[in-house]
């Protein structure tokens, strides 16, 4: 196997690497460019731990090859907040107590963010149906779909 | 494993045509790459084809669209054409998987893993859609139900991919729609899928009718008694009745972790009277 | 010093409000670190080889192929593990399960592992190693391995807790009986009668984070663990244990932990990870894939329950038995016993008689699941007593109400219940809007109720006064849903001082004494009662350095609102010292301040709950879908509400998946066909509706704060509370968890005739 260089766009920066053919995103992510608040739950696309967002759709990272990143841009957790300015999203998790162990929070924030950008007055139904693919075990979601509509609200510009 | 990322149909096709056994092409990736975690799965080949022109496109001729084999199924929902003229086929591709596989499956994908539960299948030989294939000899086309042989078997030749799938243009007073099963909302593969597309005359009489049933037989089904049971008819009671009758009776399943056999063949019948309903009334009818 | 423990606190500053956790921006940021989010210089990967057969000898293995691979570090099996069979039963059995020795037990059972320096060449040696397998008959189901021509999984197995011990060898491995009174006479009494049998399938925890660590064995004898884990201090002991290491000379580091639920209680992989490291003296990084979490880690018992209860006209319960059979995987366990434990914990009964089974099958090893065992016995038992209820014409609540335990009340377990919350949650339950609200066609309403004994258990943990004085707590028990919230608001209330001032971390097992795991519900419990314990230590200490500040004698000062106070007139003119004018001055008074604690945490109150569920049935597909639900239970005293209402809310979206889809599916030839959460269903976003939360706060007279344990209970009722509804919405009673479609279409067509 010969390595493949591959040059993308990841949170803004330009970013280059080598990675195996047979290699996904998600191994480049956390393996190779140690961006590890993406989380792996199950490697085969059911659980959206991996969820990051690749030309503005969110994807499984875990379903796409590390060579399909070339001339793409990649969003991941860690470009979420600007600076020390926490995302909405990110703040509503917490005051709400959106997360208990928090393994698929990053995926969550992720999935909720690309949302939003598309969506910015889900319904409750929207948003437990756009977010399906994220699974959480501890929380049973209320809390989550709870979090995700205050940050709605908050980013249309509405009071709470 | 080798990757490639061809830029045209022919160095695709070269590539595949003179491939080892094991070439596989990928457009979605969200049945290859899982299929890649398994330790048995030994990959030797693979060619991604969206990089070729066109690949990631909805075009339309003057009678038909053209889904281009990278199109992601969440990209056909944007597509406002399509989904005024293809409702049924747009849900039940945007009922793969999650937002996150949306992003990335495809149908020619769909059609490809050859999965008897794929939900895009059904709604597309419902609708009677081809598929453009091409090969080393050049472009064929052929109908969606001939492609899918049996699980994970297509009717594709050594060098061949699909290269976009055609919907034609419907007339007036049609209609499609496709439901499935699934136990929970979300996530699930098919249980029993089924897709219908009517076509009705004026007066609201079924003239044409095209019924294609999922996840219920070793590939799609597309089941001609089932027609016959509603054309002629404005899909009054009886006609459902005898419907739903010609679908579970279509229908030869297998026991597995996902339903039963008599399940299956139940809820087909379940399911075709609903779909119908849903299409008819698209079609313009009232019942 | 001695602590009292007793419940005196009524009014409280910081507990019972909602702040943020301290551990939020890490978790939103993906700077929190998990099992697999953790490297070391020179790490090499681990693989395991799993056994495909369900049963079989294992004849032989032969690593040689796999060790000439280039990059293969380490290959290890049983044989570079100690050999415990004649030791005790209870190591072995974990070893055993860790890496099989002679028999691989069920489908995924690890018989070897390799390190390698990268996934590629691990993944091409696992395929290099050759085990010769004598495949041999299997049995999964527990009904099937109790008959008496069942395949015996192992010769040594003779049922205990019967009288005379049987001679010959069977799938039983113990008996245990529960009880009082005269059942036979209180049948006799009874004008109702309700006797059914029920079966549950086989549950995942289903946590999204695998089992991960990366283990590091040095030459001298010490060894590094960073693992996800419920209790790094008991995983210490166990793979000190199990590889022949001292204790003090294996640090073991609790990472973040993304869910556990029971299922990170046990060892399953780390002692093979440190046993490679070992081999290849490199650090070895051992992460399972999902399908290995679903095939080799604790799942819960699959069950198989006869329930039998006797009731008069006026309502009153006479009789009650049921019997209980557990699988408990390969290796005997407690699992049945629970179940017989808790099955009639809700009532106040005079003749009462439960009886479990505990069996092996060719299963993975049973490991703790929320409140383990108690949702099967309740699906069974909250199941017939509604539909006791039901044949006598009574409301299904005011039937509980008028059976339900209260204080005093001898238990079907055996002690005797203080104040409990089984009666205020009926209550409350009758009361609430939900249960007048009305239903639409094809919906039906449930209720049902559940217990748990909550545990409490060894807790050590250090309170810290800084210079500055804000306060570093230091716990051992792992925070895996906000406990390290609850902790510090507990340190705050104590001392007197702000819930930012203080900053709770989780020790690792070189910096705090021992600490049992967090499970039985007692890491905010036990945890909390330590956190009070240091905080009062550290309160004394500080009274004495407020006692040389002033030079006064430490007696004339009390401590009040997080100021030491001089007492009585003649120190009139002295302000109030507060925690930060003491720490200022700790360097002249005497140096750190800190408090330290260590006790068992006895008196875990018991929990209970009631849950209202509505429910809509399809009747032509069987489909059913959550409509509402509302979960009401007694917390003792919510320390965190928010994080409280979190763990009703999730087990109650366990027990839905559970009652509707969740199920370990096995093909004929004993393997598990579903190992991933594709086909293992657990409940999506889509899934459900909002989970109502009300918290009833009877206080633990065991508890400073009257806090009892929150996390278990929630999972025990959804079972029965959507059968009840399912009852309801379609007119079939389901006595098969899940309630599949199919099995839901099948009941209703049988019904039809």
């Amino acid at each position: 196997m010969t390595a493949i260089a591959v040059s993308t766009t990841i949170n803004g920066d330009d970013v280059e690497y080598l990675c195996q053919p047979d290699e996904t995103l998600l191994d480049v992510l956390r393996n190779r460019l140690g961006l590890m608040g993406t989380k792996e739950g199950c490697g085969t696309g059911d659980c959206g731990a991996c969820s990051t967002i690749m030309d503005g759709r969110v994807v499984c990272s875990c379903l796409v090859l590390g060579a399909e990143a070339q001339g793409r841009s990649i969003e991941t957790i860690e470009g979420m907040a600007q600076g020390a300015e926490l995302h909405p999203l990110q703040r509503k998790f917490i005051e709400h107590a959106a997360l208990q162990c928090g393994i698929c929070t990053p995926g969550f924030l992720i999935a909720a963010k690309a949302l939003l950008e598309e969506k910015p007055d889900p319904t409750e139904e929207e948003i437990r149906f756009w977010l399906a693919g994220n699974l959480c075990r501890c929380t049973g979601y209320d809390k989550i779909v709870r979090a995700v509509q205050d940050a709605a609200r908050e980013m249309r510009g509405e009071a709470a | 494993m080798r990757y490639e990322r061809p830029e045209t149909i022919t160095d695709a096709t070269a590539l595949l045509e003179n491939a080892p056994d094991r070439a596989f092409v990928l457009a979605g990736g969200t049945d290859l790459l899982v299929r890649m975690q398994n330790d048995d799965f030994e990959a030797e080949l693979v060619v991604d084809i969206k990089s070729i022109a066109g690949m990631t496109e909805i075009s339309e001729t003057q009678d038909a669209f053209v889904v281009g084999a990278g199109v992601p199924c969440a990209a056909l929902s944007e597509n406002a054409a399509l989904v005024a003229a293809w409702p049924g086929v747009v849900e039940a591709a945007n009922l793969i998987g999650s937002t996150q596989i949306q992003g990335r499956c495809t149908m020619a994908g769909n059609l490809c893993n050859a999965s008897p539960a794929a939900d895009s299948v059904p709604a597309l030989v419902a609708a009677g859609a081809q598929v453009r294939i091409a090969g080393p000899s050049g472009l064929r086309t052929a109908a969606v139900e001939d492609v899918p042989q049996s699980p994970g078997k297509t009717s594709l030749k050594k060098g061949e991919f699909i290269e976009a799938i055609e919907l034609a243009k419907p007339g007036p007073r049609s209609g499609d729609a496709y439901l499935r099963f699934i136990p929970r909302t979300e996530m699930d593969i098919a249980v029993v899928g089924v897709g219908v597309r009517l076509v009705l005359d004026d007066a609201g009489v079924v003239t044409s009718a095209r019924i294609a049933l999922g996840a219920v037989g070793p590939k799609v089904l597309l089941v001609k008694e089932a027609a016959d049971a509603v054309i002629g008819t404005g899909l009054d009671d009886a006609a459902l009745d005898a419907l739903a009758t010609a679908c579970s009776d279509a229908a030869t399943p297998i026991d597995d972790k996902r339903g039963t056999v008599e399940f299956r063949k139940e809820v087909a019948g379940v399911l075709a009277r609903r779909a119908a309903r849903i299409a008819y009334t698209r079609a313009g009818g009232s019942q | 010093m001695s602590f009292d423990a007793t419940h005196q606190k009524e009014q409280f500053k910081s507990v019972g409000t909602r702040p943020l956790r301290p551990d939020g921006v890490d978790k939103v940021t993906g700077r929190a670190r998990y099992g697999a989010d953790f490297n070391m210089p020179g790490q090499l990967v681990a693989r395991v080889l799993r056994s495909p057969h369900a049963h079989a000898r294992i004849v032989k293995i032969d690593t040689t192929r796999a060790e000439a691979v280039k990059g293969v570090k380490a290959v290890v099996t049983a044989d570079d593990l100690p050999d415990l069979t004649n030791g005790d039963a209870a190591l072995f059995a974990i070893l055993d399960n860790c890496m099989a020795r002679t028999k691989a037990l069920y489908d995924g059972h690890a018989v070897a592992a390799v390190a390698a320096i990268d996934e590629k060449a691990a993944k091409q040696a696992l395929k290099l190693i050759d085990v010769e397998y004598e495949v041999l008959p299997h049995v999964v189901d527990v009904d099937a391995a109790m008959a008496p021509d069942a395949p015996v999984l192992n010769d040594a197995i003779f049922t205990e807790g019967v009288t005379p011990k049987p001679d010959t060898a069977s799938n039983v491995a113990n008996r245990s009986e529960f009880g009082h009174g005269d059942v036979e006479a209180g049948f006799e009494a009874a004008d109702f009668i309700v006797e059914r049998s029920y079966k549950t399938g086989q549950t995942h925890q289903g946590y999204i984070e695998p089992h991960a660590c990366v283990a590091s064995c040095n030459p001298d004898g010490t060894a590094e663990l960073w693992v996800c884990t419920q209790g790094h201090f008991v995983y210490r002991q166990n793979c000190a244990d199990l590889l022949g290491l001292e204790v003090s000379k294996l640090r073991v580091t609790s990472s973040e932990i993304g869910g556990g639920f029971g299922g990170k209680t046990h060892v399953w992989a780390e002692p093979v990870a440190l046993a490679l490291s070992r081999k290849a003296g490199r650090p070895v990084k051992l992460v399972m894939s999902r399908e290995e979490v679903f095939r080799a880690s604790g799942p819960t018992s699959a069950t198989s329950i006869d329930v039998k209860i006797g009731a008069r006209k006026d309502g009153r319960i006479t009789a009650a038995t049921a019997t209980l059979r557990y699988t408990s995987g390969p290796y005997p366990d407690m699992w049945a016993e629970l179940g017989a434990m808790t099955s009639f914990a809700c009532y106040d009964l005079e003749n009462v008689k439960t009886v479990g089974f505990e069996v092996v099958v060719n299963r993975p090893k049973v490991a703790a699941y929320r409140a383990p065992s108690a949702p099967m016995a309740a699906f069974a038992v909250e199941s017939a007593v509604d539909e006791l209820a039901h044949k006598i014409g009574m409301d299904a609540v005011a039937f509980r109400i008028k059976n339900a335990a209260k204080e005093g009340t001898k238990s079907s377990y055996g002690p005797v219940y203080g104040p409990i919350g089984i009666g205020p949650t009926l209550e409350a339950a009758k009361a609430h809007p939900h249960m007048s609200a009305p239903l639409r066609e094809n919906q039906g309403r449930g209720m049902a109720c559940g217990f748990w004994f909550n545990f409490g258990g060894q807790t050590c943990t250090d309170l810290n006064i800084n210079a500055d004085g804000t306060v570093t707590l230091a716990v051992g028990t792992v925070d895996v849903g906000g406990s390290r919230a609850s902790l510090s608001l507990i340190a705050a209330e104590e001392l007197g001082i702000e819930y930012q001032d203080v900053k709770a971390v989780v020790a690792d097992t070189a910096t705090l004494g021992y600490n049992d795991m967090t499970d039985g519900s007692r890491g905010t419990f036990s945890s909390s009662m330590a956190t009070i314990s240091a905080a009062r230590n550290a309160v004394e200490i500080m009274r004495q350095r407020a006692a040389l500040m002033w030079d006064i004698p430490v007696e004339d000062i009390y401590w009040e609102d997080g100021h030491a106070k001089a007492a009585g007139s003649k120190y009139g003119n002295l302000a109030p010292l507060s925690v930060k004018d003491i720490a200022a001055e700790s360097g002249n008074t005497g140096g750190p301040i800190a408090g330290h604690s260590e006790l068992v945490a006895d008196g875990a109150g018991v929990s209970f709950a009631t849950h209202i569920c509505d429910v809509e049935v399809d009747p032509e597909t069987g489909s059913t879908r959550i409509v509402r639900y509302t979960v009401i239970q007694d917390a003792g005293k919510a320390v965190h509400p928010s994080y409280v209402e979190g763990q009703y809310q999730g087990g109650a979206a366990q027990g839905i998946g559970w009652a509707l889809n969740e199920e370990y599916i096995y093909g004929d030839d004993g393997r598990l066909q579903n190992p991933g959460f594709l086909d293992y269903r657990i409940p999506v976003c889509s899934d459900l509706p909002m989970i109502d939360t009300q918290i009833l706060e009877i206080p633990n007279p065991n508890h400073p704060y009257g806090v009892r344990g929150v996390g278990e209970t929630s999972i025990v009722p959804p079972l029965a509370a959507i059968a009840n509804a399912v009852s309801n919405a379609a007119g079939v009673r389901m006595s098969h968890i899940p309630m599949s479609p199919p099995r839901i279409l099948a009941a209703l067509k049988d019904a039809k005739g």
